[in-house]
Formats: C-alpha cells, sequence, structure tokens
C-alpha cells in the first residue's frame, strides 16, 4: 500500500520545525508503524538526508518509550496500543498520515519527535515510591492484602510512563500519570505510612513542572495504551484534599 | 492552606466548592422565580420576604446582605480561580497540534471557559438590569413583578437571558460531575456514569425552571 | 603454555591460545550453606562516614543496575549512574513477562533454597559455579520481602497471600509473578528505590548517557568516558569501582526478543580495557515467539511458552505445501513434537523444541511469510474446552497474537518460531562479582555467573535483583575498603588515552561516508550468526562464520554511512557505534562456539548429542568456564580455563524421558 507521511522535522531544541511529506511507495500492512519509519529512515540516509529522530526501544508496548501523535491521536487510531504496536494494517491505501511529538511545554523537544519526559521521573523522586531500605524488609507475609486492593494497585502500576496523557488532555496536566503511581503505592497497606507526604510532594512536583491542570474532559484515558482509568485522578484528588487538611507534611 | 490554594488541585477544589455553592443558590433562586406563575402580588410579597427572613434574629436585610457576600465571595473566588487555572492550562500546551481532531469529550466539557464567561457577563447584566434597575426598562424598586414582565416583553432581552440559561445548562451539566471527581467522589466508571446522569438532569431542571419565566412571560401566560 | 590453533579458512589465521587456568580465589572453602555468611563476615567495611567519598560508578538501570545504585546510595557511597534511555525506568528488565522465582515454600511443595540450588545447576547442564548458584538460591527469599515492601504488587489470593505458579524445568510452584508484567512491576520498584536515592542527592543520575569506554589506571577501574546522547558532548566520569549492569548481548543476533537498542558496548570495551568474557556462546533461544512477517522485521515477540499446555504444535507433511491450514486434512499435517517425543509431546523443553521447528523448517514444511514458522494450533483446546474457556486462560495472549499479525487465532492457528532471547554468556566475574580488572564489578546479564549453559525461566529476575540488592554491597564496600586508591584524575593520561579512542572512534564512524546504512549491516551479521550459530551449531558453519565477520567488519568501516555530526542526537550514530562492537564481539561468539565441542544447555553441537538428538555433554574436556581474553581486534585472543567443581551436585546427563 501507499501511503503519504506528515512528519514533523525539527532538528533541534531551538530550531524552528515544519511538517515534512514523505511518499511511501511499498508499505506492507504487516509492518508496524515504527517499522516503516524505519525504512523511511534506511531511504533518507542513503539519499544523505538526515533520518526522523524517534524513541523507542522495547517495541513491546511496555517499555514507554515510543511516543508519537499520529492523525492527531497519542500513540495513533487503535485504543490500548503504543505507537511501536501500531501496525500498518490499521490504515488504508492512500492515507494521509500526519505524525507530531508530544506538544507540551513540561515535554520540550529534543529533536524531531523525541522529546524530553525527564519531568516525570522528577514527579517520582519527589515521592513516588515506599522507603524501605534493602535488607530492613518483614517477611512477605507478615501483610496481607486483600486481593481487591492488590488488583486495584496493579491495574494502576501498569503505567508504562509515556506521557500518552499529558499529550492528549487539552491542558498539558499530567494528573493521569501521577494519579495512577499514588493509587498504585496509596491503597496497598505497605504504602501508608507516607500516604500523606506522598501525594503531597508528588502534587507539588507536579505542579512546579508546568504540567496544566485537570478539567476532567477524560481525553488522557482514551488516548492510555494500558487504559489507567479516569477514577484514579478522583482518587488522586480525594488523596491530596485528605492530605491537605490532615495538617501532615 | 496556602499551599492548598497554591496547587493546581486545590484551587480545582475551590472553584468545586463555590460552584457547588452557587449552584444550591441557584436551585432556591429557581424556585423563587417560579412563583411568578402566581400572579403579581405574592411575588412581590415574596420578593419582600427575602429582605425580612432571618428577622428578628437579624436585623431587616441583613441575612439578605451575607448571602450575598458569600455569594460574590464565591463568584470571585470561582472566577480568579478559573482565569489562574486557565492561563496555566493555555501555557502547558504553547503549541498545539497540525492535525486537529474533535475532542472525545463532550461539547458541556470544552465550553467550560467559554460559557463561563458568557455567564459571568451575564451576572452584571443581570444584577444591573434587576438589581440595581439601572438597565431595567421599568425600573421601579418593590415592583418586581413588572420589572420582570418589563424586561420580557423585549425580544432582545429574553434572548439575553434565554442564551445565558443554556449556558449555564451546559456548564452545570459538566460542572456538576466535575465537581464531584474533584472532590474526589467519582471513584469508579459505575459511579461516573450515575453523576453524569444526575449532572445532566440537575442542568436541565434548573435551566427549564429559568427558561419558563421569560417564556411565561413572552408566551402571555404571565402578564 | 600456549598453543596456537587456527581453523585454515579464509586469510586471516582465526584461533586462540591457551593461558593459565583462571581460579576464583574470592569464594570460601567449607560448608556450601555458609559461604556466603562467612564471606560476608571476613569483607571488610568502609565506615558509613567515609562512604561518601567513595564514587562508585553504576552503569545499568536494569533490575540489576537500579537495585544496586539505590541500595548503594542508601549505605552513603555517592553513585553516579547511567542509561541510554531517556529514564531509568525504561531498561529492557521491563519486557520480562513470567515471573521471578524464590524458595520460599510458602506451598509446602518440598521447596528449599538447597533444591531452587539444585535445579538451577542442573538446568545450566552443570556449567555453574556451585556457590555462586547457592547464594542465589539463599537470597533468593529476601528479594521477595523486599519487593513486596516497596510495594509490588505480585499476584495474591483471596486470602490475601501471595500466589505463585510453576515454570520451566522445575516440580515446585517457586515463581511469583504480577500478571504478564513481573519484569515492568520489578523494575518499578527498584526504580522507584533508585528515585528515592536521585531526590536525596546520593545517586547522580544520567539518562540517554551512553557508556563508550572504560578507564583502567594502575590495573584498576577508576572511570569510564560516555557520551551525553543529546548533545554529543564526550565526557569523562572518574571513580573509586565501576559497576556494569548493561544486559545482555542477543542483539548481536539482529533479531532477538530484546529492546532494540540493547548492545553489548560496555561489556565488549571492557573486555578490549582486560576483563576476560566468559561462555559467549550460551545463547538461549526461546521457542515461541512471533514469527517475522517480512524483511522490515525489526525485532521479535515473545508469547508466553505457557501456551504449549494446550496448543499443538504441527506443519504440513508436505514440503512446500503453501495450502492455508484449514485446508490441510488431518492426515497431511505433522505433529512431530508428539511424534518424535511422544511421551513428552508438545511440553518438551525450550531448546528441544527449538531445535525441532528448525528442523521441520529446515525441511521445507515450514509455514507463513518464508517458511519460517510452525503452527501452534487451539483448534482441538476450543473443541475440548470450548472458546470461552481459552478466551479465559489465554486472551491477553491472543489479543497480543492478533494485534500484531492481524490474524484471529480463534479461527486461525497461531505462527510461532523461535528466537533468541537471553544470553547466558558474559563478563568473567569471581564470587564477588569482580571482574579480572579490579574495581570492574559486574551484575545482572551482563555477567557469566549462575545460569551455566542454559538459563531456567525465571531465574533472571532472580539473578538480576540478588546481585543488586544484596550480593554487590557488601563486597563492594570490601574492595574499596582494601584498595588505598589514589585520587584519579580526569586529565590522567589513561582518561585521555580512553577519551580519545572513543572521539576517534565516533569520528571515523562519521567519516566513512559510504553507501549501506548501518542497519544493513547488522541484518547480514545477524543472519550470519543465526544460521551458522544459532540453535544449533557444527564446526563446518561456524568455521565459515567465522571467515565471513571479519570481511564484513571491513565491509563496515568501507562503506558505512552515518548521516549528521556527533554534536547532536544521532541515532543513527549511536546504532553504528553499537553495531562496530557487535562485529568484533561476535567473532568472539563464534571462537567460542567452535572451541566447545560439547553440546551443553543453550549451545548445541550437531556433532555432539546423543542417539535420540539430546545435548550431549563431554564433562571430561569441558567442564570449565571458557574465559577469553582479548589481545586486538582480528588477533587470537587467550583463553582460561576456570575449572568447575561440582562437590554438591552430581554431574548427570540432562534428561527428558
Ligand atoms: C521478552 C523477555 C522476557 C523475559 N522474561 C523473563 C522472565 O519471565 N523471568 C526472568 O527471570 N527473566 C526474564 N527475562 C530475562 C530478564 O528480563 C533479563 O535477563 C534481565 O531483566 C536483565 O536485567 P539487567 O539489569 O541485567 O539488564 P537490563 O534490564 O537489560 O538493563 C540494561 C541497562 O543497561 C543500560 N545500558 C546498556 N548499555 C549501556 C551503555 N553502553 N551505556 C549506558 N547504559 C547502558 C541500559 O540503559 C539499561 O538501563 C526476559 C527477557 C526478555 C527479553
Ligand atoms: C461567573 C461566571 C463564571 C465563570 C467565569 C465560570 C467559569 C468556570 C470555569 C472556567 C470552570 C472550569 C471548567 C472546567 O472544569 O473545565 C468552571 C467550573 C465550574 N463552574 Fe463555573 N463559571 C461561572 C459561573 C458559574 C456558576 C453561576 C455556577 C453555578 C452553577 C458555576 C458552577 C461551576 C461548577 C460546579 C464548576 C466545576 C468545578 C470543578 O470542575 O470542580 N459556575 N466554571
Ligand atoms: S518501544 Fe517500548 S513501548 Fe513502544
Amino acid at each position: 500500500m501507499k501511503v503519504t507521511l506528515r512528519i514533523w522535522r525539527q532538528s533541534g531544541p531551538d530550531e524552528s520545525g515544519k511538517l515534512v511529506d514523505y511518499q511511501m511507495d511499498d508499505v506492507n500492512p504487516d509492518m508496524s508503524f515504527l517499522e516503516m519509519l524505519d525504512v523511511l529512515n534506511e531511504r533518507l540516509i542513503l539519499n544523505g538526508e538526515a533520518p526522523v529522530a524517534f524513541d523507542h526501544d522495547c517495541r513491546e508496548g511496555i517499555c514507554g518509550s515510543c511516543g508519537m501523535v499520529i492523525n492527531g491521536m497519542p500513540h495513533g487510531p487503535q485504543t490500548l496500543t503504543t505507537t511501536c504496536q501500531l501496525h500498518m494494517r490499521t490504515f488504508s491505501d492512500g492515507d494521509v498520515i500526519v505524525v507530531e511529538p508530544w506538544r507540551s511545554a513540561a515535554f520540550p523537544i529534543i529533536k524531531d519527535l523525541v522529546v524530553d519526559r525527564t519531568a516525570f521521573d522528577r514527579i517520582i523522586q519527589s515521592g513516588g515510591y515506599i522507603s524501605v531500605a534493602t535488607g530492613s524488609a518483614p517477611e512477605a507475609h507478615s501483610q496481607l492484602v486483600p486481593k481487591p486492593d492488590a488488583d486495584l494497585a496493579f491495574e494502576n502500576a501498569e503505567c508504562i510512563g509515556c506521557g500518552a496523557c499529558v499529550a492528549a488532555c487539552p491542558n498539558g496536566s499530567s494528573m493521569l500519570f501521577v494519579s495512577a503511581k499514588v493509587s498504585h503505592l496509596n491503597v496497598l497497606p505497605q504504602g501508608q505510612p507516607e500516604r500523606e507526604t506522598r501525594v503531597l510532594r508528588m502534587v507539588e512536583a507536579m505542579d512546579l513542572e508546568g504540567f496544566g491542570g485537570c478539567t476532567n474532559t477524560g481525553e488522557c484515558t482514551n488516548a492510555c495504551p494500558k487504559g489507567i482509568p479516569q477514577a484514579s485522578i478522583a482518587r488522586l484528588n480525594r488523596e491530596y484534599l485528605r492530605a491537605s487538611l490532615s495538617g501532615r507534611r | 492552606m496556602l499551599a492548598l490554594w497554591r496547587s493546581t488541585i486545590g484551587k480545582k477544589a475551590v472553584m468545586a466548592v463555590t460552584g457547588l455553592a452557587m449552584l444550591l443558590f441557584l436551585i432556591a433562586h429557581m424556585l423563587g422565580n417560579l412563583k411568578i406563575f402566581f400572579g403579581r402580588e405574592e411575588f412581590d410579597e415574596y420578593a419582600h420576604w427575602l429582605r425580612t427572613v432571618g428577622t428578628p434574629v437579624l436585623h431587616n436585610a441583613w441575612f439578605l446582605w451575607i448571602s450575598r457576600a458569600l455569594l460574590v465571595v464565591c463568584v470571585v473566588l470561582h472566577i480568579v480561580s478559573a482565569y489562574q487555572l486557565s492561563r496555566r492550562d493555555l501555557s502547558a500546551r504553547p503549541k498545539g497540534y497540525a492535525h486537529r481532531l474533535r475532542p472525545t469529550a463532550s461539547y458541556a466539557t470544552n465550553t467550560m471557559r467559554f460559557g463561563g464567561i458568557i455567564l459571568a457577563l451575564f451576572i452584571i447584566y443581570h444584577l444591573l438590569d434587576l438589581t440595581a434597575l439601572v438597565a431595567n426598562p421599568n425600573g421601579v424598586e418593590g415592583a418586581v413583578y413588572d420589572n420582570v414582565v418589563a424586561d420580557f416583553q423585549h425580544w432582545y432581552i429574553a434572548l439575553a437571558y434565554i442564551v445565558a440559561m443554556l449556558a449555564l445548562c451546559l456548564h452545570i451539566a459538566h460542572g456538576f460531575w466535575s465537581a464531584a471527581r474533584t472532590l474526589g467522589a467519582v471513584s469508579s466508571a459505575t459511579r461516573a456514569r450515575v453523576y453524569k446522569a444526575v449532572a445532566g438532569t440537575l442542568a436541565l431542571i434548573i435551566s427549564v425552571g429559568f427558561l419558563a419565566t421569560p417564556i411565561g412571560v413572552m408566551s402571555g401566560l404571565v402578564d | 603454555m600456549s598453543e596456537i590453533i587456527t581453523n585454515g579458512a579464509g586469510t586471516a589465521p582465526i584461533g586462540y591460545t591457551v593461558g593459565e587456568d583462571l581460579v576464583d580465589r574470592a569464594a570460601p572453602d567449607g560448608p556450601i550453606e555458609t559461604r556466603w555468611t562467612r564471606r560476608k563476615f571476613a569483607a571488610k567495611l568502609v565506615n558509613p562516614a567515609n562512604r561518601r567519598k567513595h564514587r562508585i560508578i553504576v552503569v545499568g538501570t536494569g533490575l540489576a543496575g537500579a537495585s544496586a545504585g539505590a541500595t548503594l546510595g542508601e549505605q552513603g557511597y555517592k553513585v553516579i549512574q547511567f542509561c541510554y534511555q531517556d529514564s531509568p525506568r525504561r531498561a529492557h528488565s521491563i519486557a520480562a513477562q513470567g515471573g521471578i522465582n524464590a524458595a520460599k515454600n510458602y506451598r509446602n511443595d518440598g521447596d528449599s533454597v538447597r533444591r531452587l540450588f539444585y535445579d538451577t545447576i542442573k538446568g545450566g547442564d552443570f556449567r555453574a559455579r556451585e556457590s555462586n548458584v547457592h547464594r542465589l538460591a539463599e537470597v533468593s527469599v529476601q528479594i521477595i520481602d523486599q519487593c513486596v515492601a516497596q510495594g509490588v504488587p505480585f499476584a495474591r489470593e483471596y486470602s490475601g497471600l501471595l500466589d505463585t505458579r510453576s515454570f520451566g524445568g522445575v516440580q515446585v510452584q517457586r515463581t511469583f509473578y504480577a500478571r504478564g508484567q513481573t519484569g515492568q512491576q520489578l523494575l518499578l520498584g527498584a526504580y522507584q528505590a533508585l528515585s528515592r536515592q536521585i531526590d536525596a542527592g546520593n545517586v547522580e543520575m544520567h539518562p540517554r548517557t551512553e557508556m563508550l569506554d572504560l578507564i583502567v589506571i594502575d590495573g584498576r577501574a577508576r572511570g569510564i568516558i560516555a557520551r551525553d546522547l543529546v548533545t554529543g558532548k564526550v565526557s569523562t566520569y572518574m571513580a573509586d569501582a565501576v559497576v556494569l549492569a548493561t544486559g545482555g548481548y542477543g542483539n548481536v543476533f539482529y533479531l532477538s526478543t530484546n529492546a532494540k537498542n540493547s548492545n553489548a558496548s560496555a561489556i565488549w570495551r571492557a573486555c578490549k580495557r582486560g576483563a576476560y568474557m566468559a561462555n559467549p556462546c550460551y545463547t538461549q533461544i526461546h521457542p515461541t515467539c512471533i514469527p517475522r512477517s517480512g524483511d522490515h522485521q525489526s525485532k521479535l515477540t515473545l508469547m508466553s511458552e505457557s501456551l504449549r499446555n494446550d496448543g499443538r504444535i504441527w506443519v504440513p507433511k508436505k514440503a512446500g505445501d503453501t495450502r492455508p491450514p484449514d485446508q490441510i486434512p488431518e492426515h497431511e499435517r505433522d505433529y512431530y513434537l508428539e511424534r518424535i517425543y511422544p511421551s513428552f509431546g508438545n511440553l518438551v523443553p525450550r531448546d528441544i523444541a527449538s531445535r525441532a521447528a528448525k528442523n521441520v523448517c529446515d525441511e521445507g514444511r515450514g509455514v507463513g511469510p518464508g517458511g519460517l514458522g510452525v503452527y501452534l494450533d487451539f483448534a482441538d483446546a476450543i473443541r475440548r474446552m470450548g472458546e470461552d474457556k481459552v478466551r479465559e486462560k489465554y486472551g491477553n495472549l491472543f489479543e497480543m497474537y492478533e494485534r500484531i499479525t492481524g490474524e484471529n487465532p480463534y479461527k486461525v492457528p497461531m505462527r510461532i518460531y523461535p528466537a533468541i532471547h537471553y544470553t547466558m554468556g558474559g563478563l568473567w566475574v569471581d564470587y564477588d562479582l569482580q571482574s579480572t580488572v579490579p574495581g570492574l564489578f559486574v551484575i545482572g546479564e551482563a555477567n557469566f555467573s549462575d545460569h551455566g549453559a542454559n538459563r531456567l525461566g525465571a531465574s533472571a529476575l532472580m539473578q538480576g535483583l540478588a546481585d543488586g540488592y544484596f550480593v554487590l554491597p557488601p563486597v563492594i564496600g570490601n574492595y574499596l575498603a582494601q584498595a588505598k586508591l589514589v585520587p584519579a584524575d580526569v586529565d590522567s593520561p589513561e582518561a585521555r588515552e580512553a577519551y580519545d579512542r572513543s572521539t576517534e572512534r565516533l569520528e571515523r564512524l562519521l567519516a566513512v561516508n559510504g553507501d549501506r546504512t548501518p542497519d544493513s549491516f547488522h541484518r547480514e551479521l545477524g543472519q550470519l550468526l543465526w544460521d551458522y550459530c544459532g540453535m544449533a551449531r557444527n564446526e563446518a558453519g561456524l568455521r565459515k562464520a567465522l571467515a565471513r565477520i571479519p570481511e564484513l567488519r571491513e565491509e563496515f568501516w568501507q562503506r558505512v554511512k552515518v548521516p549528521g555530526t556527533g554534536a547532536e542526537l544521532n541515532q543513527s550514530l549511536e546504532k553504528a557505534n553499537r553495531i562496530s562492537d557487535f562485529l568484533e564481539f561476535a567473532e568472539l561468539l563464534c571462537l567460542d562456539a567452535l572451541h566447545r565441542a560439547e553440546s551443553c544447555g543453550g549451545h548445541f553441537r550437531e556433532e555432539s548429542q546423543t542417539p535420540d538428538g539430546e545435548a550431549l555433554r563431554d564433562d571430561e574436556n569441558f567442564a570449565y568456564a571458557a574465559a577469553w581474553e582479548f589481545t586486538g581486534v582480528g588477533s587470537p585472543p587467550v583463553l582460561h580455563r576456570e575449572q568447575l567443581k561440582f562437590e554438591e551436585v552430581h554431574l548427570a546427563q540432562r534428561s527428558y524421558a
């Protein structure tokens, strides 16, 4: 099949960028989207042009490296699917496919489709953990976790930190990301001692990074390749208000 | 508390609480308005009662003034928060996408800012019209029934009110359920559906209730 | 002491010399159960107040690296850590699915440290060091405690207790899991612990920074050269010890289940600086991966082995039969595993299932694009249990398969094919996880230590975390307490030399400006290795590969084309740099495979098999770990043997009868 790619090209963080068209004449529908970009890049290299820079690593939908906005949708049109798991059979012959980077003030563009997502790391560093020094852990069975809580924690722990939620949100908010980590840790008994400080510090860090606020549009959940539910955001709000009113710091 | 106000979530909670307070006011206001269908006397009497309610514990009209003060505080906090958050939200995405899609969220959700501005303008006009009476075609103090009827005999005034009430309907439809979420109440997808349904119903009841007056006047039911 | 062994083929003599035997002096003797305790007690300690003065470089943030960085930071060392991804959370450990072993014996099914030790030695086909493996089994128990306390959401039963399941090659249920995302959950636990130390200022994290070389001063590892992948800036980092946790080298085969950017550069360049490379030919192949769909294929995806419990594997009896599967009648199908191994059927071990698939495909009976695939058919299972039951058991795997192939496995049989999955070989380390370069420690998949010639399922995660959380921290302290190091200088001649060597190599890559893309070389190298040093190896094939690799390397340096400059984000340059290392490393891989004229575990030499096609070990001649000393690109390396002693476990032939 044939498609036209319209890709955002930007040679560096401070350069201005533009959309550039590339004609792809021999696309195998079984290719993944990234494999198609590989083919394009091989061609560009041989033509002496700069290949398109994009982040990727596992290509299994789990590391969270890949991410581009395809036809206005983070990770493209298929739900619950990362860019690396998107296959060309999702498109039709003759399609024009617009490919853009995540757009967020908190994720500055490094080059082409590559953005800097270290803001997420800083949010986790501010409190997205349970403090337990190596070797100091009690016997694993000393604390039981009801299965529903364990499942809820797991559902939220599935977040791959790709940033699609931020890319999708009209306000560039990272609430879904933060809420997933707060939900994961705050519902577990192990997470209780730091329950308040965790959420207070993480929200403070999130605000410092320049993400927007949540207006409950739900675009984040729709774009999330792991289906982190919007209910997690409600939980984040609850945890935050509760912690604020508790007077703990 | 200051940290709470400074945070995005705290500000949003302020919007939710003030929004819900205004909503309570609107319900009372709307029910009061419906008294117009029982005639001039009863309506004017009700308006008069509003100024005496709370006595003798409170001095004449104090209750009204306290309510007004609280409402002003709500409106101000709501608008300030909305303004600050909106600025933040807009600067979080300095450059938009070239390929723009229709948002998957509802129309109500995506028109909160715009609708809010319409409501703000409306509130100012509404106060000038029926409280300060400077913009009212009749403008006689105490003659509340006549003032209202005078308004809606002009199609453009009626239109202004109708548009504002439609905006209000949308604002509440998203606002109520959004506030629930902001305050942490919507903990599952099923509950979300329930809250959405409640929000829609509430929005419909309030706006229909308010719309009844201009429509009543225009159709000659009230004169 | 040395003999030159040449293969005679090709222009350059390909061979090796034999050096002195290597002895692991770090492991204490005596009862195996108390060796680790005694080692820890004998270890010199670093006073907590002095730890801040010691800088430790950790390269890698997978399970091994992240757990090590977090623990060393907690203990008060100054850690400088690197990974090439944009975040430490994305290391390839994230992709592990199945689970992690631990001898908790929560099931009361007869498990114990001793049994885990025994299973691992046996599973490794008797090519691992007993002391190390026993220690691994001992600390496995602590790992689960640690991870649970960190909030890793392991699967639980309704009682609130942890659930476990069984995994290939063992008879007890000792595998802890978090749905199909165990690696992800364990890594996030370690990443979060690491994040806490970053916040506390104990760990200085450098994401998107790739190690290019090791700095050795006075015979000790004292730092690394690394390139900031965003700005292209090459910098020198000095420290008192260097820890490599850079994962496996499976990507030398181009197509593997590893992440696209997984590489051998860090360990290979350390090898070029004097660390010996051990057993590179021990590579593991996983039988149930999704086959390639065409030349564009960039990586392979693993499908859980559990599918073989209910799926039946078959190919057409006739070679070149291209009919769709539903038009091939029952009597024209060959359920070859059931035919050849009637007692185990579709559940034969990984290596046997893999080789059998290769054999039928070599006979021209493979299915799907390129004839490289076999059917894994659930029609019988659906008939027997009903589609709902099958969906309940395997639903998410079926979905994943459909997402990738576009085929509905409820209707059409799945196609699977083996793929490179794990590498048991790696840098040689002693009991203290220290390489032959003092001060250079190697942990996780990057070292060769615990799995011998074959790794058991769910044991790599265990090893990575054991190394990082529990083994490395005490022994690295011992080194630092004794090393009497003088401050290392960024401007020392050794550091400058390493810097120059790294930058010159990058410049050379950019200067070639030839007519082939880096990937084209990688694909060619991968195909070559897969053909001659893949699932089954023989002397002739390995010699062919050994003759071809230097030519390909030569061609690479003549014809590769790397666009752009070194002073920017340049993914082609990163790739070319890694491929240039693969092209050198591959030669050692094949040489090791050629020299080991026995079959064991993942290394199958066709010359050495039992009458029914099982791997046939040669304990007389090969009961050793082969540690290779680098002497120059294209020049014969020196083989150092570490003889393996089996005092606790009797050497026995693996059997699946
Ligand atoms: C698909 C798949 C499924 C698996 N399933 C299981 C399972 O169920 N159970 C099990 O026990 N094992 C499993 N394994 C194996 C296991 O996941 C790995 O062996 C293990 O996670 C390796 O961990 P590591 O910390 O050694 O390395 P990795 O996790 O690979 O981390 C390597 C780190 O080194 C960094 N790095 C590499 N090179 C450089 C460089 N030059 N400069 C700077 N940084 C560098 C990377 O950025 C990364 O942070 C699986 C493996 C795969 C591929
Ligand atoms: C005075 C003019 C008003 C302005 C400028 C305004 C503006 C806004 C804005 C910008 C929002 C946030 C939108 C979002 O969440 O997407 C909002 C939310 C809301 N508004 Fe208003 N609004 C006004 C009047 C009102 C009135 C009269 C009510 C009473 C019914 C109201 C009730 C709410 C509620 C309940 C919310 C939801 C708060 C939350 O999401 O937590 N608003 N408003
Ligand atoms: S590349 Fe890892 S999620 Fe897509």
